[in-house]
């Protein structure tokens, strides 16, 4: 399938199916960023969002379609083109992922210093302005170690927008942030997308924080993208699949419980046969 | 029971396994000294390194050195006694030092101390995400993690050796000279008659290199190949130790027969 997309495009899916070798976890996956435009990716837990992350980010490839960020196919990229791809983009991390052998201020500077040619001073200028924006100035000078959970992500926040880039992909940027840390984050996040011009992915399941901030929401479950549109459209929806999701029902056509797969019957039986 | 075609069978994919090992590991040695010219430039994260790995094993290989030399100086007074040769203990000692205990036990004592740590610092940079963020940075882990560490260990490992081959004659000299009472003109005379720089000295500071070389390549390939799990990480660390330890012994004796095997 060959899809015309607006010149401002950053990211687009084209009909892609992503998976672990044999194994296909999304397929049929059509999404797109565009210039200024804050994108949500929901769904549940295990349903595919941190998959389509490492496909925007070229740590996997698409099994079918096209991935393509800033007008080029990521498949087609290797060594020096696919570097100069991804300092384009930011990325932040679910768990933070930040160097636990550098402190705070240090963990901000890495791209800096890695990118850029920039003096000490300017450094320190920018790397005191992103973690003043998230509100960790003063936290600076702290090792990794010595910060909460929650602090760890807006310091790996800090760092995922410090190069100021053009995409900015944030995985569960809400999970375990204090009320009021979540209110200024998602803030953040729309205003840093108004004033960079940049595109923002966001793949979370917070329904609350995402729908007040973004332009566009894809809904990923059971293996496919479910629904897609504005918050007010997928708000007024009366899909049962968004419905289930937005109201947080137990019953209805996402299901709680793992399927049972045909492993799963057999380590079952061998086990039952051991026992007996 | 097995079946001779499954032994066989078995048997092939363990040496198959076995192959691909040892060709993933040449393959990242090749990495880093491929990417060692552009990291090297950043002189600071070497230094860093040298620093880390080295200063912390100091004192480790400080006090195992003296209590070599303790136990290097009563074994030999007590071969060289029978045969009235005390005068000969200096240059015993410093010669078992120099050419073999110094390099061996050095590097044996650095993939416990410094390698293991290697290993798990890298092993938990890779489960905690930090090497896949590197990555998705345009940062490329090998040249930035990997590199800075490998010459670190490369550097730190024969100054290593040699702190611990002066600490070890230091001991020889206490136990023979302070303890037993030899003649401590003839401990140092002979010492420096006998030890040649060339021969022994030299000799000893190549096979220091290349134990840091294999020590800090297996520290490393065991952390960048562990599985991203506290039970990956400790397994890697394991297997430092012992690859590190056989691969250091196994070395010793092909340098020691081409250096000195006349």
């Amino acid at each position: 399938m060959t899809s015309v997309s607006p010149p401002d495009t950053i990211l687009q899916f084209s009909d892609v199916s992503l998976g672990y070798g044999d194994f296909t976890v999304l397929s049929g996956i059509s999404i797109q960023a565009l210039k200024g435009q804050v994108v949500a990716l929901m769904g549940g837990s295990g349903s595919g969002k941190t998959t389509l992350l490492r496909a925007a980010t070229a740590q996997i490839v698409a099994q079918k379609g096209r991935v393509t960020a800033f007008g080029q196919d990521i498949a087609q990229l290797t060594g020096e083109s696919l570097r100069q791809l991804r300092q384009r983009m930011g990325v932040l991390f679910q768990q933070g992922a930040l160097f636990t052998d550098l402190n705070v201020f240090e963990n901000v500077a890495f791209p800096l210093r890695e990118h850029t040619r920039i003096s000490e001073a300017q450094i320190q200028d920018r790397v005191l302005e992103k973690l003043d924006a998230v509100g960790l100035e003063a936290a600076a000078h702290l090792r990794i170690s010595e910060i909460s959970g929650g602090m760890a992500r807006r310091v790996a926040l800090a760092r995922a927008i410090v190069l100021e880039p053009e995409l900015i992909l944030y995985d569960e940027p809400f999970a375990g942030l204090d009320p009021i840390s979540l209110g200024i984050t998602a803030r953040l996040i729309r205003d840093l997308t108004d004033k960079l011009k940049c595109a923002s992915v966001l793949i979370t399941h917070d329904v609350k924080e995402s729908f007040a901030i973004a332009d566009q929401v894809y809904m990923v479950g059971q293996g496919k993208l479910i629904a897609e549109g504005t918050p007010a459209e997928l708000s007024a929806s009366t899909d049962p699949f968004v419905r289930q999701f937005l109201d947080a029902q137990p019953d209805g056509p996402i299901a709680f419980h793992y399927p049972v797969t045909p492993a799963y019957t057999k380590w079952l039986e061998q086990r039952s046969r051991r026992r007996s | 029971m097995s079946t001779p075609f499954e032994l066989i069978s078995r048997l092939g994919a363990r040496v198959r396994k076995s192959i691909t090992g040892l060709g993933a590991f040449m393959r990242l040695g090749g990495a880093i000294l491929a990417r060692s010219g552009a990291a090297l430039r950043r002189a600071r994260l070497v230094s860093q390194q040298v620093h880390f790995i080295g200063n912390h094993s100091l004192l480790i290989i400080a006090v195992s050195g003296l209590f070599v030399g303790f136990v290097l100086g009563l074994q030999n007074y007590y071969t060289l006694s029978r045969y009235g040769s005390e005068e000969a203990l200096g240059l015993l000692v410093a010669l078992s030092l120099t050419r073999e205990l110094g390099p061996v036990v050095t590097a044996l004592l650095f993939a416990g101390r410094a390698g293991t740590s290697l290993t798990a610092e890298i092993g938990l940079m890779k489960a905690g995400e930090q090497l896949a963020a590197m990555e998705v940075m345009a940062v490329d882990p090998i040249r930035r993690v990997l590199v800075p560490r490998f010459w670190g260990g490369v550097i730190a490992m024969p100054v290593l050796a040699a702190v611990f081959s002066m600490v070890g004659v230091i001991g020889g000299w206490v136990v023979g000279v302070l303890l037993i009472g030899i003649d401590p003109g003839a401990f140092w005379s002979q010492m420096q008659e006998g030890v040649d720089v060339i021969n022994d000295v030299l000799n000893g500071f190549i096979k220091s290199v290349v134990f840091g070389i294999a020590v800090t390549l297996v520290a490393l390939h065991a952390g960048w190949t562990a599985r991203a799990t506290p039970e990956g990480v400790s397994r890697a660390t394991t297997r430092t130790v012992v690859h590190s330890s056989l691969l250091v012994l196994g070395l010793d004796f092909v340098m020691t027969a081409l250096m000195f095997g006349n």
